[in-house]
């Protein structure tokens, strides 16, 4: 196992220096300078070269290429074009929000949604059934902005029961910072209730069927050990591929969230990076999001073994 | 905190519980101090030199950190600001003037006759305006005391007071000398200024929030506040430019009473705004806003002057208006290139525009120039909401006249790199685009870009060539009389308009809400915070 995960983190690398590569490369072809955006209407051609210049963006190709990684490697990451803050400042600063969102979404999602599923299995084909699939379809279905904006009318505007908008770190306390979180949580938490729900029942039914389980009820267990212990357990496999999946694709940014609810978040941070074309910026969080994906997907295949023993890496 | 009104039952008894929680956990996140003031700004604050950059959340920035040596009041005409008096030498080519009492940067230094030198200098490399006055300029330096400034001339320019009072970007700010010194290519290093706020530079985080404290030892003028001139009395605590990507969140935590003011509410939200008793819709500018439609002279077929007249010519200001603000409450039909309702506003050459009735001249015009149907590159900034309609409906008018059109659509940040080039068309150039200015910055032939006559070397992105509209633009600079002004720039527009250099498409104005509980919002060409109370 551990040598399975030392190869794992050793093949990250060419996927990491390709990643880096392609987006060096995708940011320099697409059109659009900063330095053009940093001098404003009136500079003249001379100003422009100056800016561009004393921003490095006149060197080939290969020197700021090489320059990047070399400063990559020594970890900096570089300062931001327009603001000329550290990028990792900028980076960091929008983790807790990104993480906090995710975290809770993920926790609030499973906890609701994995039980939804078992007893839609279980009880297939009934009402109960049938309302956890209407469910999913609508939380598919339902644009998440539509949802957040009807979250935000009922329970702020008419209610008053939670602010409209903004994020409070943990550090500025618990009370304050679930007060925030709680209506963009549940917002998001309705379309990852949607794919969960939906994915445990799909594999709860394919096992369900199976030799074992009907042995474990005809030995006369519980239905709750039947379903807990022996079919969900047996089909975690999916359910954990998809909440992996679910956590990164929050981590790499859930822009229409963060915008609806004015979270600073990661998702954002990109936006604005690509729209202003701040190099610097955008490459460290597409970097930052393949480094993401990388290491949920190392988790996953490590949950494998420890959830199905039938699966061993050499 | 509304709580819910439930009758005495099982589940209101619930409810209530509930309620209380909640309360509970919004009381336990802090009151929000009363002597904040949370505003929601037309963009976020990327770049924090506002001599660096013409950009209005940069300008706005540098107000609200630096201060002027002069500025315009609301008729338009200078007032000292940061000048106690000043004498002029009989020759008029000498300036000698004498800062007030008191004035103190943000680190505690005080601000000196050199410190203002080097920032006029920083500006004058940088702004057009300050191009001008610098043309004029022998020397700038220090004077006999610390506290003084001179400016020697080369010859007598009558314009001088009127540059250092100029309002938008870019702003005459005045900040210590070793951050003036700072290439003008690059941006200053340290947020110090003079001004009636001070940075809190830990705090800021772009594209998140950019706050401000008062600056106890800023001393104001006694005069009261007027446009951009008078005492800047700061009456809050501190000043939070909030970002918020979504319009309706704005909306929503306006109405919730989470923030205070929003620069620039889209019109079409502006109705449930004017419905709210506890929120103040108005508009703080009345120069508004000129849309302007700019040919580049360098690539054919429009660099013929027939051929730019008859997209002109096709273009009706009202459909322009329409698609771009729809309330006509909020525009106003005006074919003046320095503005309407300003000593140099003028009608001339603008009767297609403003009549609607040009479609017949544009297609006479097409055809006497023996247009060939090369398709015209128009581009189509689709992320700016205020910038996505003009294109569309100017395209349409010119395809109506006979003009073949290529409307390229692009996010705004493609748009400011392309239309830096002056590559030809094959090799990716353009033939047209659309921006809007401040009035501020469009007012008068001087700060006016567009009709800068200076052609591909100096010139602004469309680069005419008409040396006849610089000699104009210098013989407005040294004119000695406000109606020897007004003459030159008609003629100025007279010429433009002949050219087809650009016209203005249309004035609009942008109302900026505020809840009830401010006080002393200023009419001004830019948002400004000082003079504002917060109950």
């Amino acid at each position: 196992m551990v040598v399975y995960i030392v190869q794992r983190i050793l093949a990250a690398i060419p996927v990491m220096a390709f990643v880096a590569l392609f987006v060096f490369l995708l940011l320099r072809l697409t059109p659009g300078d900063p330095a053009a955006i940093i001098a404003g209407d009136t500079a003249t051609p001379a100003q422009l070269e100056a800016i561009r210049d004393s921003l490095g963006l006149n060197d080939p190709l290969l020197v700021q290429f090489f320059s990047w990684i070399g400063d990559l490697l020594r970890g900096d990451f570089g300062t931001s074009i327009l603001s000329g803050k550290p990028v990792l400042n900028l980076i960091a600063d929008r983790m807790e929000p990104t993480i906090s969102l995710a975290l809770t979404t993920i926790i609030l999602s499973v906890l609701i949604a994995v039980p939804l599923g078992v007893i839609a299995a279980w009880k297939q084909g009934t009402l109960i059934d049938r309302f956890v699939m209407l469910l999913s379809v609508l939380g598919f279905s339902v644009p998440v902005f539509v949802i957040g904006y009807l979250m935000i009318s009922l329970f702020s505007m008419q209610l008053g029961w939670f602010p409209v908008q903004g994020f409070k770190p943990i550090g500025d306390g618990v009370g304050p910072f679930l007060h925030r979180i709680a209506l963009p949580t549940v917002t998001l938490t309705l379309l990852y209730i949607a794919l969960i729900a939906r994915i445990t029942r799909t594999s709860m039914l394919e096992i369900l069927g199976d030799d074992y389980v009907r042995t474990a009820r005809a030995k006369g267990l519980p239905e709750r050990k039947v379903l807990m212990r022996h079919a969900l357990r047996n089909c975690s496999v999916p359910i954990i591929t998809v909440i992996g999946i679910g956590f990164a694709l929050i981590i790499s940014g859930v822009v229409v969230t963060e915008s609806v609810f004015n979270l600073p978040g990661l998702g954002r941070l990109t936006v604005d990076a690509v729209l202003s074309r701040d190099y610097p910026v955008i490459q460290a969080v597409i970097l930052l999001a393949s480094l993401i994906y990388v290491v949920i997907n190392l988790l996953i295949d490590i949950a494998y073994v420890l959830l199905d023993p039938r699966i061993r890496y050499t | 905190m509304k709580l819910l009104n439930f009758t005495k039952s099982g589940t209101g008894f619930r409810m209530s519980l509930f309620s209380a929680a909640l309360a509970g956990l919004a009381m336990m996140s802090g009151a929000v101090d009363a002597q904040t003031l949370r505003a929601v700004k037309h963009s976020d604050l990327r770049v924090l030199d506002p001599i660096l950059t013409t950009a209005y959340m940069s300008r706005n920035h540098g107000y609200m950190i630096f201060d002027t040596l002069y500025a315009l009041d609301s008729d338009l005409v200078p007032q000292p600001q940061m000048v106690d008096s000043h004498e002029v030498s009989e020759d008029g080519l000498t300036y000698t003037f004498t800062l007030r009492d008191g004035l103190k940067f943000h680190d505690g230094a005080d601000v000196t006759g050199e410190d203002v030198a080097a920032s006029i200098k920083r500006w004058g490399e940088r702004d057009g305006m300050g191009q001008v006055l610098m043309s004029f300029v022998e020397s700038m330096s220090q004077g006999d005391s610390p506290n003084q400034f001179v400016i020697n001339l080369k010859e007598p320019y009558g314009l001088v007071i009127d540059s250092l009072a100029k309002p938008s970007s870019n702003v005459p700010f005045i900040m210590p000398k070793r951050l003036a010194e700072t290439p003008s290519t690059e941006p200053i290093p340290e947020q110090i200024g003079s001004g009636p706020f001070k940075w809190v530079a830990d705090e800021y985080q772009p594209g998140v929030i950019a706050v401000y404290e008062k600056f106890e030892d800023y001393v104001p003028r006694d005069e009261p506040a007027s446009w951009a001139s008078g005492g800047k009395v700061v009456k809050v605590d501190r000043v939070e430019w909030v970002v918020m990507a979504d319009d309706q969140t704005a909306l929503n935590a306006l109405q919730a009473g989470e923030i205070d003011y929003w620069e620039s509410p889209p019109s079409d939200l502006l109705p449930i705004l004017d419905a709210n008793p506890d929120v103040t819709v108005k508009n703080l500018n009345a120069l508004g806003f000129q849309t302007i439609m700019r040919p580049n002279t360098l690539n054919a077929p429009m660099d013929d002057p027939k051929i730019r007249k008859a997209a002109i010519a096709a273009v009706n200001q009202k459909d322009v208006l329409d698609a771009l603000v729809g309330n006509p409450d909020l525009y106003k039909i005006c074919g003046a290139m320095f503005v309407c309702d300003t000593p140099l506003a003028s009608d001339v050459g603008s009767e297609t525009l403003t009549q609607g009735n040009g479609m017949d001249q544009a297609k006479a015009l097409l055809e006497e120039a023996g247009y060939d149907g090369t398709p015209i590159v128009v581009m189509h900034p689709t992320d700016v909401s205020t910038l996505r309609s003009q294109p569309v409906v100017v395209a349409q008018a010119m395809r109506d006249a006979g003009f073949t059109v290529d409307l390229q659509a692009m996010d705004w940040q493609t748009l400011v790199g392309k239309r830096a080039s002056q590559a030809s068309i094959a090799d990716g150039g353009w033939h047209m685009f659309m921006t809007n200015w401040v009035g501020a910055d469009v007012f008068n032939p001087l700060v006016n870009n567009m009709v800068n006559g200076k052609g591909p070397d100096g010139g602004w992105f469309g680069w005419p060539d008409v040396p006849k509209l610089e000699e104009l633009r210098t013989a407005y600079a040294t004119a000695a009389t406000l109606e020897e002004q007004k003459g030159l720039a008609e003629e100025i527009q007279a010429l433009a308009y002949e050219e087809g250099i650009y016209a203005p498409i249309g004035q609009y104005f942008v109302p900026t809400a505020w809840s009830n509980n401010l006080e002393g919002v200023l009419d001004a060409p830019a948002p400004l915070f000082w003079n504002i109370s917060k109950n």
